[in-house]
């Protein structure tokens, strides 16, 4: 089989296995946030807790909810990652210093899952098994919730700026829908090979006669949640490019699909929260033509991509597994970086040079193809708002997005939504850049060295966790930057939705009529991604152009 | 339509008076509200100082045109107010001081006396007046003040606030009522109770209103603003950033450039226009002859989901016509027509003139030695007697079952065919008019039926056609029965009616409509409209209704024409078409000036970004300064666009939305392109570029 055949084929598959799994689970996800029974299990947690999973909260106490659960959690997580040392299972490990811990427990609790550590020297069991699961699982359904609350400001009329409650959301997000697709997901993968145990490290002999430790552990358990969470924190350092982690092309290709599964759904069920399924469709689609475009773009530039050596060695092979190849591994990098998982299988750092610029591209966009679980949908019908209202004014009418009026006060919340990321992203890649400490991590010496610092912060600002590699990141200035950008990449934007989602909630619904804009439509979605594409564009294309543009074209 | 404009002055005419004005404008003190205008400014400043400190031809070229940006941009404000300025002095020539006769007493006093044109008057200067005043004026005298006549009867030449040359009829009671301050009484004379202070009048209003001074942001332009701020702010980001950035790439620009990159990514094309837009769209407005007490209604108008339409004088001519006879059996049709047109020779009525024009009997002389038999609500019969052969002939027409109590009381005959024409007009919309005749002593005799009809004026299908593809419901108000309603609904082609229609139910709508997320237009004239008029999102109350209706809506249509709201959707429509369709356009500019501008910016440091500088522009300056030259002059070339709007034509929303991306979101891909690199190609003969 061709190269290229291999490739088409495991799109073939991949979007085969997609197109009949989305809509399933979409119509499970519209039912899990809608339900109004609780399971038994469910109503134990909130007694537990003592919380009204009933109680209907004003979209200021979902977000204060939602800030002091993640803060809460922020805590725990710090307070495991210092004092693993005398807990059990910690397999020898010491205690993470203060300013590592910080960026770490920041970083599972913003599901962006940057890693400035190796995981296997550096985490015991408990740590990775508690702390940093446990995050990958609440932290992917804090994104869900706040999805399901922006699409509840849609679908309800006059609702006096209620949105939902986050706690029964929280819950019903971990146990109906991550936990049992996680459990499938985990076994398949130890069918498949993937490493599952709580040993302490084997020392082997190797061939040429060394010692070497082979840690292993409770991976394929947390594998499985690190993809469906779009969380991406590999158990081991080298993450999905560890023959443990990820052994063969058809783990990889599993993998893949649980990281587009949840997103790819939560869009789709959209449509039926917000009572017109064509707008989840539409959504869906824009997803997908900015997802196919980016792996059509990487795969291409990986397998013939321009540079002397990969020319003449026949595709970019440095940097990649052999058990993948240049397709599966553009496909794994496209995916991971359009959505906010962050998990590699290859080092970007030794992709091609446009290879590396669609990667930051797809980060750029602000994570929304198809995005972070809830994030993803989040930012797809923010950027939908800002269309609609330019549209909405071509057609003579005061913008509306699926009955709701934009107006003057929800303009100013998706502008400073839109605004967020990329002044972190700037700011902090300047504030890298220009300073002495900053300047000391950089490997590479000109374009390629700036594309290292661009990545970084781009991948920790929109809390996609990637590394490009090459950058030495474990020091106090790169973790507190880093986890200062995933911090307020994280909880900014997420209040500035549940604002717009009770903003929404408290409007009438206006009954779409002959002179409303479908938002449906073909010309919707073609101008939605033009949008997309144009905003990001200018604000990122100078850094760009010093950076991998400049590469792409040496 | 009539307007009270003089000519509009051409545009160089214009540009002449706004010139030195958008000087004054670019004080950094009034740009405040204005936040690109001022960071442009800002910029020019910084690039000034740049070029005197380091003198270069392209420092020096950049600093003009930036000044120059900032001057078009007030420019385009100062000619959208220019246009407004000599309506204005023509409106301030009715407020010169007059004098006028006030009626002495206490306003307490004044409001429960009877007749007060006899009273004691004193003379005061017509700006001492204060509301509850009572004037008296006379034929040829100025109404001094905004008012509502409390007695008597006058006909008022109202041509320089309407500009429309026939006088009008006000009187004491009724919808006539309201008086504007500054009109000329023509004869008789009337007693007005003053509703306005002065500098609050209706003619105060219209001059703040044409000359764009009351003007306030509107919801959109807010949230358009918010939008443009937040663009703004991010070029900002992306500017500042720029510099450690390339400075670790060794490719620091100098600030000149930067300023030119920021100004030229900024969106100056809408930022310098937006106001102009605004001020524009409400000229429009009065141009037609309507006035917006707000900005906010114009906007509105352009959501309109559901119109209001009063059936009487705005769907049908306001009075019904008589378009058919038909003669009870055994009666000669001219029989019919003779006694129809006999009994109608002495009705005033417009329905008693359409039946003598039907049978053509306009030019008939009353038969002598008649007695008219007038209209009265008791017999609701109107008719004659004449002697004919020296036998009485009575003639009587009248409603349906008044004709048949009278033929009955003289022993006549009921006919079924008669009634069945009855019912048959009745169920399609129109009225019968029955007539019956008896001669001398013999009972009356049923002669046959005159059909009266509400005629729809031409053109109403095609308008409400035209409403629909805009998405505008259309629902006629009519105090007709239901069946009649339905009829004219349908000759008519409205989507609704409100049949046998009090206020309340008029009101009841509005808030239904109301409720279900729509918005609703109407308009009126009377002081029961005043409720539904305050209710209604775009409440357009006639120049010829009262105070309390003017009061309760919030535009004034000076031609009283109820079919102006049309229009008024337009023009709100339009205005949001030529912000989006700009804002569109200022944005799309952006790629073309990156591909200028960053193979320049970075042409020695990073070489090999030339490929991106697919104009082959002559050097990085001259690319830098094509790119600020062609920011400038677009804002000249689209102040035409800004101040006319975009045309809009009623069409489904992706039909209109389909043809604008495509015109300004294509066209403001592709322009810059032409244009920045047409302007290379003059700006590259400068030496030292």
């Amino acid at each position: 089989m061709s190269a290229t055949a291999a490739a088409l084929g495991q799109v073939a598959a991949l979007v085969a296995a997609l197109v009949l799994t989305v809509p399933l689970l979409a119509r499970h996800l519209v039912h899990t946030y809608s339900s109004p029974r609780h399971l038994r299990v469910e109503r134990a947690l909130y007694r537990a807790c003592r919380v009204d999973p009933d109680a209907d909260q004003h979209w200021r106490t979902y977000a204060w909810s939602v800030l002091g659960f993640s803060l809460a959690g922020i805590v725990l997580l710090y307070v495991l990652l210092r004092t693993q040392q005398w807990l059990p299972l910690s397999l020898g490990m010491t205690a993470m210093p203060a300013e590592g811990a910080f960026n770490t427990a920041i970083s599972f609790v913003t599901n962006t899952n940057w890693q400035w550590y190796s995981g296997e020297a550096a985490l015991g069991h408990l740590a990775q098994m508690t702390g940093l699961t446990v995050q990958n699982f609440v932290s992917a359904a804090t994104g869900m919730a706040v999805a399901v609350a922006l699409a509840r400001g849609f679908s309800r009329a006059s609702a006096g700026g209620r949105v939902g409650n986050f706690w029964a959301d929280l819950v019903r997000g971990v146990v109906r829908v991550l936990l049992p697709i996680s459990v499938v997901g985990a076994l398949l993968l130890v069918l498949a090979g993937v490493v599952q145990n709580l040993d302490a490290p084997h020392a082997i002999t190797t061939l040429a006669g060394d010692t070497q430790h082979l840690t292993g552990g409770p991976v394929a358990s947390q594998e499985a949640i690190k993809e469906l969470g779009t969380n991406g924190g590999g158990f081991y350092n080298a993450n999905s490019a560890h023959p443990f982690e990820n052994p063969t092309p058809l783990t990889n290709l599993l993998q893949v699909y649980l990281i587009l599964l949840v997103p790819f759904s939560l869009a789709w069920a959209f449509g039926s929260l917000v009572g017109d399924r064509r707008q989840g469709r539409a959504v869906v689609t824009v997803m997908t033509m900015l997802l196919g475009v980016g792996t059509a773009l990487l795969t291409w530039s990986e397998m013939a991509g321009p540079g002397l050596v990969p020319s003449a060695a026949g595709g970019a092979m440095e940097g990649k597994e052999v058990r993948f190849g240049e397709a599966a591994s553009a496909l794994f990098a496209a995916v991971t970086t359009g959505t906010s998982t962050g998990a590699v299988n290859a080092m970007h750092d030794s992709l091609t040079a446009p290879g590396g610029l669609v990667t930051l591209f797809m980060m750029m966009l602000g994570e929304v193809a198809p995005g972070g679980v809830g994030s993803g949908l989040y930012g797809m019908v923010l950027l939908a708002i800002i269309t609609v209202f330019l549209a909405g004014l071509m057609v003579g009418r005061t913008p509306e997005l699926i009955g709701k009026k934009i107006g003057h006060r929800e303009m100013s919340l998706v502008a400073a939504y839109v605004l967020a990321t990329p002044a972190l992203v700037l700011v902090g890649t300047a504030v890298a850049i220009g300073t002495g400490s900053g300047r000391a991590g950089i490997q590479e010496s000109g374009p390629h060295g700036l594309s290292e610092v661009l990545y970084a912060v781009t991948s920790a600002a929109n809390n996609n966790g990637s590394a490009f590699g090459g950058l030495t990141t474990g020091t106090t200035f790169y973790d507190v930057l880093l986890g200062l950008c995933m911090l307020v990449g994280r909880f900014l934007p997420i209040v500035l939705v549940l604002a717009l989602a009770g903003r929404l909630a408290a409007q009438r619904v206006t009954p779409a009529g002959a002179g409303t804009l479908p938002t449906h439509r073909p010309l919707f979605i073609v101008l939605l991604t033009g949008v997309a594409l144009v905003i990001v564009g200018l604000t990122y294309v100078p850094v760009l152009a010093l950076a991998p543009i400049a590469e792409s074209l040496l | 339509m009539t307007t009270h404009a003089p000519v509009t002055p051409g545009l160089p005419t214009l540009l002449r008076g706004a010139a030195p004005t958008a000087v004054t404008k670019m004080r950094p003190d009034r740009l405040l509200d204005n936040p690109i205008m001022l960071l442009v400014e800002v910029g020019a400043v910084v690039t000034t100082v740049a070029a005197l400190l380091d003198p270069s031809t392209l420092a020096v070229l950049v600093s003009v045109w930036l000044w120059l940006t900032v001057w078009f941009g007030t420019l385009a404000e100062a000619v959208a107010e220019g246009r407004g300025k000599a309506q204005a002095a023509s409106l301030r020539d009715l407020q010169t001081s007059t004098t006028a006769r006030r009626v002495r007493g206490s306003a307490d006093e004044l409001a429960h006396t009877g007749p007060l044109a006899v009273r004691p008057t004193d003379e005061v200067p017509s700006t001492s007046l204060r509301v509850g005043d009572v004037v008296v004026v006379g034929p040829g005298e100025r109404i001094p003040a905004d008012g509502d006549v409390v007695e008597g009867v006058a006909s008022v030449d109202e041509s320089a606030v309407t500009g429309e040359s026939a006088p009008v009829i006000r009187e004491s009671g009724g919808d006539r009522c309201a008086v504007t301050g500054g009109t000329v009484v023509l004869s008789d004379e009337i007693v007005v109770r003053v509703s306005r202070d002065p500098g609050q009048s209706f003619v105060d209003r219209m001059i703040a209103l044409v000359e764009g001074s009351e003007r306030q942001r509107t919801p959109n332009e807010l949230a358009l603003n918010v939008l443009l701020l937040a663009l703004t702010a991010v070029f900002v980001l992306v500017v500042a950033t720029l510099w450690p950035i390339a400075g670790y790439a060794d490719a620091r620009p100098p600030v000149v450039v930067l300023v030119a990159l920021l100004v030229c990514l900024v969106p100056t094309t809408i930022g310098a226009l937006l106001s102009a837009i605004g001020i524009a769209g409400m000229d429009r407005l009065v141009r037609r002859n309507v006035l917006a007490m707000s900005g906010r209604a114009v906007e509105a108008a352009g959501d309109v989901d559901v119109l209001l339409l009063d059936k009487t004088g705005t769907i049908t001519y306001g009075n019904r016509r008589a378009t058919a006879l038909v003669p009870a059996p055994g009666v000669e049709p001219d029989d019919l027509a003779r006694a129809a047109c006999q009994s109608s020779l002495a009705d005033e009525t417009p329905e008693g003139r359409s039946i003598v024009d039907l049978v053509g009997g306009g030019d008939q002389a009353l038969p002598a030695g008649v007695e008219l038999v007038e209209f009265s609500a008791r017999t609701r019969m109107s008719g004659l007697d004449h002697e004919v052969d020296g036998r009485v002939h009575r003639v009587r027409k009248g409603a349906a079952s008044a004709v048949a109590a009278w033929v009955h009381s003289t022993g006549g005959r009921p006919s079924p065919e008669v009634d069945a024409a009855v019912t048959e007009i009745s169920a399609a919309g129109g009225t019968p008019l029955v007539v019956a005749e008896k001669v001398g002593d013999r009972p009356a005799r049923l002669l046959g039926v005159v059909r009266l009809k509400d005629v729809v004026k031409e053109g109403m299908r095609e308008r409400f056609d035209e409403l629909r593809a805009m998405g505008i419901r259309t629902v006629m108000i009519t105090g007709d029965n239901a069946l009649t309603a339905r009829a004219i609904a349908e000759e008519a082609g409205v989507d609704d009616f409100l049949a046998e229609a009090t206020p309340e139910d008029k009101l009841a709508l509005i808030r239904q409509e109301q409720e279900g997320g729509r918005l609703v237009a109407m308009c009126g004239d009377g002081t029961n409209d005043a409720p539904a008029l305050a209710q209604a999102d775009v409440g357009v109350a006639m120049n010829t209704g009262t105070s309390a209706a003017k009061e309760a809506g919030n535009m004034v249509d000076l031609d009283s024409d109820p079919t102006k709201l049309i229009e008024v959707v337009e023009i709100g429509k339009q205005l949001l078409i030529t912000r989006g369709a700009l804002t569109t356009f200022s944005v799309a500019n952006d790629v073309a000036k990156y591909f200028a501008i960053l193979p320049a910016m970075f042409a020695v440091a990073v070489p090999q970004l030339d490929v991106l500088n697919v104009m082959r522009l002559s050097s990085p300056e001259s690319a830098i300064t094509s790119a600020v030259v062609f920011n400038a002059l677009v804002i000249v070339a689209l102040v035409p666009l800004a101040l006319r709007g975009v045309r809009y034509r009623p069409a489904r929303a992706e039909v209109l939305l389909r043809h604008n991306v495509l015109v300004y979101g294509v066209g403001g891909l592709v322009v810059p392109f032409v244009g920045i690199k047409a302007i290379d190609l003059v700006v590259s003969l400068i030496p030292g570029l």
